[in-house]
């Protein structure tokens, strides 16, 4: 697994593209806590973000894992392109001939999506620790290490994401064109999930039954989005009378879906990559 | 263990297209091997075949003793396939250093390979600055890293200038007096008879010949002769079984036969002169590979 690791970041260190992507990558990710906790002059009035309650404990969690989620389309890019490159070089042709095996490949590939993953997920954990801790109000050692699940779903849907693009760099063989395939698959199971919701099963919650099992759909369930959490949002919505409770909770047959698919994915990335003769 | 590789009636279809039909051969170790035929006759699929990048339709084949998975055989195997393909974004040297992790060996000898393909004032340079004659010898370089038992080129000189083609050439000639095994793949007749001691010969992925270069033709050469009196020489020549196939060539005006036994110039012209016809004109030739090649798929044409 090490020599495979090995391989695999020899391959992307030397990348500009990987190196400028991943820097805005974590770039980004710093930036947006920083501006979060800068206060504005906003008509007379001080604002700042971190007053409204994004940053305690353990709701950071929650928010955070949930924002940092739009930036993973930066390292997916490096992703795909690590897949489709490896084709049009020919130099996934030549590491076959140099001794690798179909499987190594795949396998080098998925352990750097997991590496990808994880160091994203330590880095999300970092930077909520160091924002929660200047401005949560409550930072017992019980609160903080509470509602953690978010950041497990957080690494399996990263999982999950990342080992789609790996399947689609394979499939497609170019990078834009494996992009492509990604927004319009988005697109294609907005519409289905639409036509469902408000044509045939004319129900949100049986139509839920059946999208939470959509390989994109699965992974958004995992993280859910945090406003409607937010204390000022509950106090607007009473002062309305409208429930707007929703299930925020993280459950363990989400994350069997992700993973399953996680699976799948790698597993087809793996039967297309032996099929065919480069 | 001096067989390296070996072929059972190995087959691949595209379609109903037949590109590799049946396949049978085994290469033994340290003689240069040149997998001779035309473009499109199967030369690149067979070779895909074997380092695992085509999959088989049907049919066998194994690495040494095939006791070690193809993967893991392949590491102790150099080979080139058509272009040069590396990382462009990475130097010489980084590339190499890739192939050796790949292969499971130490860089150590990367330096050393990129000497011998006179490339170590280049090695960090990136690769999509050189020329096609450089990424060529760095691919030469990349297979030898690991010391192969068996160094397979594919088309080693396509599209190079004559110098490359020349440069190409003397560092083949100079990794086959080491010792190393090679194979190689051409459909230029004269590279193949240059520097290979035995020959494949494939036409529409049908093997029709396999063995030395020196039993390809078991005819002892043929003779080119001139005389005054064509038609007394044709006589003489018919009557006599040194000779078989004459023929008068028209473009020369030359009357040629083939030989039937070792027979030197001397001998045949001292014959002729006692039989009372002296020769203006007297040449013994061996077929060139060329001809032999010609020759052998227009019969099976």
């Amino acid at each position: 697994m090490l020599r495979l690791l090995n391989i695999e970041f020899h391959k992307l260190k030397y990348s500009k593209s990987t190196k400028v992507l991943s820097i805005i990558y974590f770039g980004l990710f710093t930036f947006l806590a920083l501006f979060a906790s800068i206060k504005f002059n906003f008509i007379g009035l001080d604002f700042q973000l971190a007053d409204q309650g994004i940053f305690n404990f353990p709701y950071i969690w929650h928010f955070n894992s949930y924002f940092a989620s739009f930036l993973k389309i930066f390292l997916a890019i490096v992703i795909v392109s690590m897949m489709s490159n490896e084709y049009s070089n020919r130099t996934l042709k030549q590491n076959l001939i140099d001794g690798m095996s179909k499987k190594e490949f795949v396998l080098s590939k998925f352990y750097t999506v997991l590496v990808f993953s994880v160091v994203s997920t330590l880095f999300i954990v970092l930077v909520s620790l160091i924002l929660g801790l200047a401005f949560s109000d409550f930072t017992e050692l019980s609160i903080i290490f509470s509602d953690l699940e978010f950041i497990l779903a957080y690494l399996v849907k990263l999982i999950g994401f990342f080992s789609f693009c790996m399947f689609l760099g394979i499939l497609v063989k170019r990078s834009a064109f494996a992009l492509g395939f990604l927004f319009v698959w988005w697109i294609f199971e907005s519409i289905i999930i639409g036509i469902l919701r408000f044509k045939i099963m004319d129900d949100a919650e049986k139509t839920g039954y059946i999208t939470q099992f959509f390989p994109l759909e699965s992974m958004a369930n995992l993280v859910k989005q945090p406003f409607t959490r937010l204390n000022v949002i509950q106090t607007a919505a009473n002062q309305l009378q409208t429930d707007i409770t929703s299930d925020y909770g993280v459950h363990w047959y989400q994350i069997i879906i992700v993973l399953a698919w996680t699976a799948i994915f790698v597993w087809a990335s793996y039967r297309l990559l032996k099929s065919r003769d480069l | 263990m001096n067989t390296i590789l070996t072929l059972k009636n190995l087959t691949k279809k595209f379609g109903v297209l037949t590109a590799v039909d049946n396949l049978t051969f085994t290469i033994e170790k340290g003689h240069v091997y040149g997998i001779l035929g035309p473009n499109g006759s199967g030369k690149s699929t067979t070779l895909g075949m074997v380092l695992n990048v085509v999959n088989k339709t049907s049919g066998d084949f194994y690495w040494f003793d095939g006791k070690d998975s193809t993967h893991n055989a392949l590491k102790k195997v150099g080979a080139i396939i058509e272009h040069p393909n590396f990382y462009p974004y990475m130097t010489a040297k980084q590339n190499l250093d890739l192939v050796c992790k790949i292969k499971n060996v130490t860089n150590a000898k990367v330096e050393e390979k990129l000497e011998i393909v006179g490339l170590l004032d280049r090695k960090d340079h990136k690769f999509k600055t050189f020329s096609l004659g450089m990424k060529q010898r760095l691919a030469i370089a990349s297979a030898l890293l690991n010391d192969p038992e068996i160094l397979i080129l594919d088309e080693p000189t396509n599209g190079l200038d004559p110098q490359g083609i020349h440069q190409i050439r003397e560092i083949i000639r100079k990794i086959a007096a080491t010792g190393t095994t090679i194979l190689l793949a051409s459909h230029l007749l004269d590279e193949v008879e240059k520097v290979c001691s035995h020959v494949i010969i494939i036409r529409k992925g049908v093997m029709l010949y396999a063995g030395s270069v020196d039993d390809m033709n078991a005819s002892f050469g043929y003779v080119e002769l001139k005389a005054k009196n064509e038609e007394f020489l044709m006589e003489i020549l018919k009557n006599h079984d040194w000779f078989e196939k004459i023929k008068i060539d028209e473009e020369t005006g030359l009357t040629k036969a083939n030989l039937t036994k070792p027979i030197e110039a001397e001998e045949l012209n001292k014959m002729l002169f006692e039989k009372g016809i002296i020769l203006s004109h007297l040449v013994k030739r061996k077929e060139s590979l060329e001809q032999q090649f010609l020759e052998l798929t227009k019969q099976n044409a």
